[in-house]
């Protein structure tokens, strides 16, 4: 029998970078805010210290910070004629955990998308034609426009002090910057990092072959930065172990080192972590949110009640916690139907190694978002005709960090192991680096969520299934960017270069990206969209869901910029006009 | 965790029955608390209470305002804070304005018995009959609150409070004319704001020590530094502004407020008026330069190589290899008072147990070092203290093993490992 | 020579947790008060008992694994090979612990062949994977009176390793030989490459021969060295023989 608390103004379910972001905002409106996390508590100087941050094994093989698989994961299979299997290990993308979830583990690398990614359908109907968006690519408009986006993106990169510099200032392009970028009103709060050896070479090579390379903008700081919510942040000290690990000297940002300092002083803010939410609770017409039911670490069972709820877990959390509801149809990929699971995407990656023997590279050194970058192949930023597919990617090269366990990368015709293996390694390993292609991943019929019917969870529930391969489309694409980032390997003019094309169905075992987007999308038609484009549920007006979940498709950019833009425009929509004429739908369908 | 300023108390003199003494002939019993009204005189007494920082003895963690109960550990044994809320029958409800003024002016409880000097009546002598009042009018607006502190864990002869008596003839002076000068600085450092109870050198019998005011204090396993003129290990270097800024934020280019002065800046100097905080620094700005120097430190050119090689490869992270960190994000330890005071205790126990920079509203990130307590040993911390005291130009005598093992056993003896998460 | 004492102190029972602390405490609510820290507390990482002697390999498995450690990294000028920089002991502290269980991994049933493309699926834990797979590995190769991996010469157990490593061996059973191959090298290279703490990596030596910095944090020096040799040697979570006075 759950014990009934009593009710709040708005409960948050999962306490990552869109929680914090909703929670910030909504206290500053003076709501009585109350985050349910089932993870920890983390914070820097006892999770992430520099004392012992810097452990390869710990953190990225046995997966200290992420979520752990035994109390819930997902099944995964390519085809639906395939039977899902459980994800027993992580692999392809790493999912969070605690306080500040995967926003505590990521790069740092902070994109804007491009204004024709946000009508990726009709844009590219309109410049390409039917031909070019057969019927089972399902990718849909938005439903916001870049324009819409713009200051929210702002006050993101601000809030974080992203370092990089602006290419499109008010539509006046700028030298240094990225030239196809949507125009921006102001500069970057924090200039460029320092930009090491290899992603220079890669900058002067792409530059030579006509390509506009820039650095990456990166939530890592250039210098002490403090943020307009008065928090400070230190220099990054580019100590290469971003990615997959947590930063030790407050110099990437996430919700810890942006937000919470503020937040967390708050009275009318409560947080309760090892509390999870297994219900999100309907009225008996459902048509509102009542409230959650949450269980905390010993079993027990809360009934939490709240006028509003927001859905601020990962995406896949999100999706199933849905399904488990009850909430929203879910979507069926033999008749089309449905909006709860529909339109999952994913990142598609490859890679190009580099092999110097005059230049050490000291590839160690390094910062999560840290290197050069070509936007020139993504979006619809180059012309499509005749390669026979849509969407594109960025082609860069990332210094992040060669930790070794990951990193031993030896040349084509080399075995993996043995006395040639280590011979070659000795003599390549500072002077090896990777250039690295992100690609689009479009929306397809057959790629979506579900329920899976045999699997469990730690407490007995179905855990979620994911039905994903990449299509044609996809692999055309990312074939294109690696021959053109093995262009630019080539003319960097090492000893030799060695091409990794992504091959093959979608594997979840070698980590590529946790750039997992949609299934309960955004949009305008609400037989096609479970949210508007307030985020707000077609069926459930005070019911709100975060995330990259609202992606309708993914672009070829990382999804955080994006992700916290849609959650700042959401909470805007929710302080002017929501919270005046609650549970009304902000949109008219 | 609140780490709270203390003082000291009596030594053992001689053994005596414990007294107990009734409550004063003919005093007269104050009325029930009064409604919280809030008057200018309350208003007046609620910001004297803030410069006090009364809650920061008399508010125990998770504890309700003023309602006592917090250990205070004393060389002497463990003392508990009063219950000063206007509760009749375990707070200070029964007690007039005349009562109110004894206990700060002379040390005396209402029924007549000695306060321990924990409470810093040696300070608070200096109030004036005006600003007790206020006190006194304030303290009777906060919510009553029925709650008896423990009793005090101090063995015999500490337990007998008559011997009190004693001490102070040796170490308290009654302020016969209090005034609110020569300064308002200096009225407030020498009597509200208690600073000497912390800043000031105790005798064994935990008095002041004559002369010596303001020139670094030990306690509780802290040492805090001097408020001198001294360039090197007092405020010498610091204007009158970045004083300010310090005690108004929690930080500024030189230093980060964290451990017990945290809880002050929280709790009290944030608080106060930019006035007050102007006029603590103006008087702070006035003091000589009068530290006894310090001998250059015999430095093992091995230990500074290993300390040395333990600051780059850990430390540099936010200090830089320079030493130059971030001003008023990361401290400087080029120049750094606390780190070149004469007593290393503070910088001992930074690198043992970590510290968490205070969170003001200025200021709201507590920017923290990590607690090294499990990683480095007694000689690795020792060298790494005696490098950083002794590099850039700093100077301060070198830091031994024991200096360390000492500390660590006190309180660093058993780190707490997080265990792994359980999702 | 390592300064990192951490096992010692462990076993000596230094620097156990004592206290209960409210940051560990399950279900915390958290209002209003600020970022929660206490004194003395970090997530440091778990001592691994080093001293000698297999905790989890009986003698037979540990004659395969220690073969097969010197063949997957042999010594040589260029370096230590698995064996020197202590592999087999990391691996036999990982199967030992947590690790070996697959603690953090999703271990319910049922199990189904995976297509290729869904991952692990074996029904044992890392530790039941190495044992099922080295007992087959002592089955298939004393077929017909051959002999154990680590009576073969240098060249047949590559070979072997080799025919493991591309699927063509066939153990039987429940063991899939690819699988196990590929988690046997990607535990090598685990225990060669990581920090020495877990038993791997002996003297940083790993580190040393490529060239890896190790556990540092402050890198802005040499960002913009171009091409510059790094000055410093290689460091470790315990860190390194210059953190001793006595050297």
């Amino acid at each position: 029998m759950a014990t009934r608390l009593p009710a709040v103004d708005a409960v948050l379910i999962g306490f990552g970078w869109t929680g914090a972001i909703m929670a910030q905002e909504l206290t500053e409106a003076g709501l009585n805010v109350l985050a349910l996390e089932r993870g920890e508590w983390r914070d820097t100087p006892t999770d992430f210290a520099p004392t012992f941050a810097q452990d390869e094994l710990r953190y990225y093989w046995r997966h200290e910070l992420f979520q752990r698989l035994n109390h819930d994961t997902l099944t995964i299979r390519n085809k639906a004629s395939e039977t899902a299997l459980p994800m027993r290990r992580l692999g392809s993308f790493l999912l969070g955990s605690g306080v500040g979830g995967a926003g505590v583990h990521w790069n740092g690398q902070v994109w804007r998308f491009l204004p024709s990614d946000l009508k990726a359908r009709s844009h590219n109907l309109e410049r390409y034609g039917k031909k070019a968006v057969p019927d089972d690519m399902t990718i849909q408009d938005y439903g916001v426009s870049y324009e819409d986006l713009e200051p929210y993106y702002d006050k993101f990169e601000y809030l974080c002090g992203v370092s990089g510099k602006a290419g499109n200032l008010k539509g006046v392009i700028q030298a240094g910057g990225d030239p196809f970028e949507g125009p921006r009103a102001r500069e970057y709060p924090n200039p460029p990092l320092d930009m090491p050896y290899a992603p220079t070479l890669f900058g002067q090579a792409a530059a030579g072959l006509g390509r506009h390379p820039f650095p990456h903008p990166a939530a890592n700081m250039s210098r002490p930065y403090t943020n307009p919510l008065g928090v400070q942040l230190g220099a990054c000290t580019y100590c290469g172990f971003c990615e997959k690990y947590a930063c030790g000297n407050y110099s990437k940002a996430s919700a810890q080192t942006t937000i919470l300092p503020v937040l967390m002083r708050k009275k009318n803010f409560t947080l309760k972590t090892n509390s999870e939410v297994v219900k999100i609770n309907l009225s008996a017409d459902g048509k509102t949110a009542t409230g959650v039911t949450y269980i905390d670490d010993k079993g027990q069972e809360f009934e939490q009640p709240a006028e509003l709820v927001v859905l601020s877990a990962y995406i896949l959390h999100n999706v199933r916690l849905l399904l488990l509801s009850g909430i929203g149809k879910p979507y069926d990929p033999a008749t089309g139907e449905g909006v709860v699971g529909r339109n999952y995407a994913y990142q598609i990656t490859s890679s190009v190694n580099v092999f110097f023997d005059d230049k050490i590279l000291n590839p160690f050194v390094g910062a999560g978002a840290l290197g050069t970058i070509v936007n020139d192949f993504n979006g619809d930023n180059f012309d499509h005709s005749g390669l026979g597919f849509i969407g594109g990617g960025y082609v860069g090269l990332l210094q992040t960090g060669a930790r070794p366990i990951e990193t031993h990368n030896t040349p084509d015709g080399v075995p993996k192991w043995g006395a040639a293996w280590k011979a070659a390694l000795a003599r390549d390993y500072l002077k090896t680096t990777t250039i690295s292609t992100h690609g689009a991943v479009m929306s397809h019929r057959g790629n979506y969520l579900d329920l899976d019917p045999t699997y469990k969870d730690a407490l007995g529930r179905p855990l979620l299934r994911m039905t994903f391969d990449f299509t044609d489309n996809e692999h055309k694409m990312s074939d294109y960017l690696t021959d053109r980032a093995a262009e630019i390997g080539r003319a960097m003019g090492g000893r030799e270069i060695k091409v990794n094309y992504r091959k093959g169905s979608w594997d979840v075992v070698p980590y590529q990206t946790t750039h997992n987007t949609g299934g309960a999308i955004m949009g305008d038609d609400p037989r096609t969209s479970f949210t508007n484009r307030y985020l707000q549920s077609w069926d459930v007006p005070n019911l709100f869901v975060l995330g990259a979940t609202a992606f309708p498709q993914n672009a070829g950019y990382n999804p955080t910029g994006t992700v916290a833009a849609l959650a700042y425009h959401a909470a805007d929509a929710i302080k002017t006009r929501y919270l005046k004429a609650p549970h009304q739908s902000l949109v008219q369908a | 965790m609140a780490r709270r300023p203390i003082t000291f108390m009596l030594a053992a003199l001689s053994a005596a029955a414990v007294v107990t003494y009734p409550a004063s002939p003919g005093a007269q019993q104050a009325p029930a608390a009064d409604p919280p009204v809030e008057t200018q005189q309350v208003a007046y007494g609620r910001a004297l209470a803030v410069i006090g920082d009364c809650e920061g003895c008399h508010d125990r963690p998770g504890g309700p305002p003023l309602a006592g109960g917090l250990p205070l550990n004393t060389p002497f044994g463990v003392i508990y804070s009063a219950n000063i809320t206007p509760d009749r029958e375990t707070g200070i409800g029964t007690w007039t304005a005349d009562d109110f003024w004894n206990a700060l002016h002379r040390g005396v409880r209402a029924n007549g018995s000695k306060l321990y000097p924990a409470f810093p009546y040696p300070y608070f002598t200096h109030v004036t009959r005006e600003e007790s009042d206020a006190l006194y009018a304030y303290f009777r607006t906060v919510a009553p609150v029925s709650y008896r502190p423990p009793a005090n864990k101090l063995p015999f002869p500490f337990n007998i409070r008559f011997l009190v008596t004693f001490w102070n003839m040796l170490n308290f002076k009654e302020d016969t004319a209090p005034t609110t000068g020569p300064t308002r600085g200096e009225h407030i450092v020498r009597g509200l704001g208690h600073c000497g109870a912390c800043h000031t050198p105790k005798t064994l019998l935990g008095g002041d020590k004559t002369g010596h005011e303001l020139e670094g204090g030990k306690l509780d396993n802290w040492f805090a530094p001097a408020l001198t003129g001294d360039v090197r290990a007092g405020l010498g270097a610091w204007p009158a502004a970045a004083i300010a800024e310090y005690l108004k934020t929690g930080r500024n280019a030189h230093a980060n407020a964290s451990g017990p002065m945290g809880d002050v800046v929280a709790h009290s100097t944030s608080q106060m008026s930019g006035a007050d905080v102007a006029a603590i620094a103006t008087y702070l700005k006035s003091q000589t330069a009068r530290l006894e120097p310090t001998p250059p430190a015999t430095l093992d050119p091995k230990v500074m190589a290993s300390g040395q090689a333990i600051y780059v490869d850990q430390c540099a992270a936010c200090h830089a290899v320079d030493g130059k960190a971030a001003p008023t994000y990361f401290p400087p330890l080029p120049g750094a008072a606390v780190t070149q005071s004469r007593d290393p205790t503070t910088v001992i126990r930074f690198i043992l147990s970590g510290t968490q920079t205070v969170a003001t509203d200025a200021r709201p990130t507590p920017l923290s070092m990590p607690s090294f307590a499990w990683k480095l040993d007694d000689a690795q911390v020792a060298a790494v203290a005696t490098y950083v005291r002794n590099s850039w130009g700093n100077s301060a005598p070198a830091v031994s093993p024991g200096d360390v093992a000492r500390l660590r056993r006190k309180v660093a003896a058993k780190p707490v490992q997080k265990p792994s998460a359980r999702i | 020579m390592s300064t990192f004492e951490l096992d010692r102190r462990a076993l000596l029972g230094i620097g156990a947790a004592a206290c209960a602390v409210p940051l560990t405490a399950a279900a915390a609510q958290f209002t209003g008060a600020g970022m929660a820290w206490q004194p003395n507390t970090a997530a440091w990482p778990t001592a691994v008992d080093l001293r000698a002697g297999y905790m989890f390999f009986t003698p037979d498995e540990a004659a395969f694994i220690e073969a097969a450690c010197a063949r997957i990294v042999p010594a040589d000028a260029t370096g230590p090979g698995a064996v020197e920089a202590g592999v087999p002991l990391f691996l036999d502290r990982q199967l030992a612990g947590d690790y070996g269980k697959g603690a953090r991994w999703y271990m319910q049933g049922p199990f189904g062949k995976s297509t290729g493309t869904q991952g692990y699926q074996s029904r044992h834990p890392p530790a039941g994977l190495y044992r099922a797979a080295i007992r087959a590995i002592g089955d298939h190769l004393g077929r017909n009176g051959g002999q154990p991996f680590h009576k073969l010469s240098a060249a047949d157990q590559d070979a072997f390793l080799k025919d493991l490593e591309a699927g063509k061996a066939d153990l039987g059973g429940d063991v899939d030989a690819k699988a196990y191959f590929t988690l046997l090298l990607q535990n090598v290279m685990e225990g060669y490459f990581a920090d020495p703490l877990y038993g791997g990596n002996r003297g940083l030596a790993a580190w040393k021969m490529i060239g890896f910095s190790g556990a540092r944090y402050d890198q802005r020096a040499y960002v913009l060295a171009y091409g510059k040799p790094y000055p410093l040697p290689p460091v470790g979570i315990g860190g390194r023989p210059a953190w001793s006075a006595k050297g």
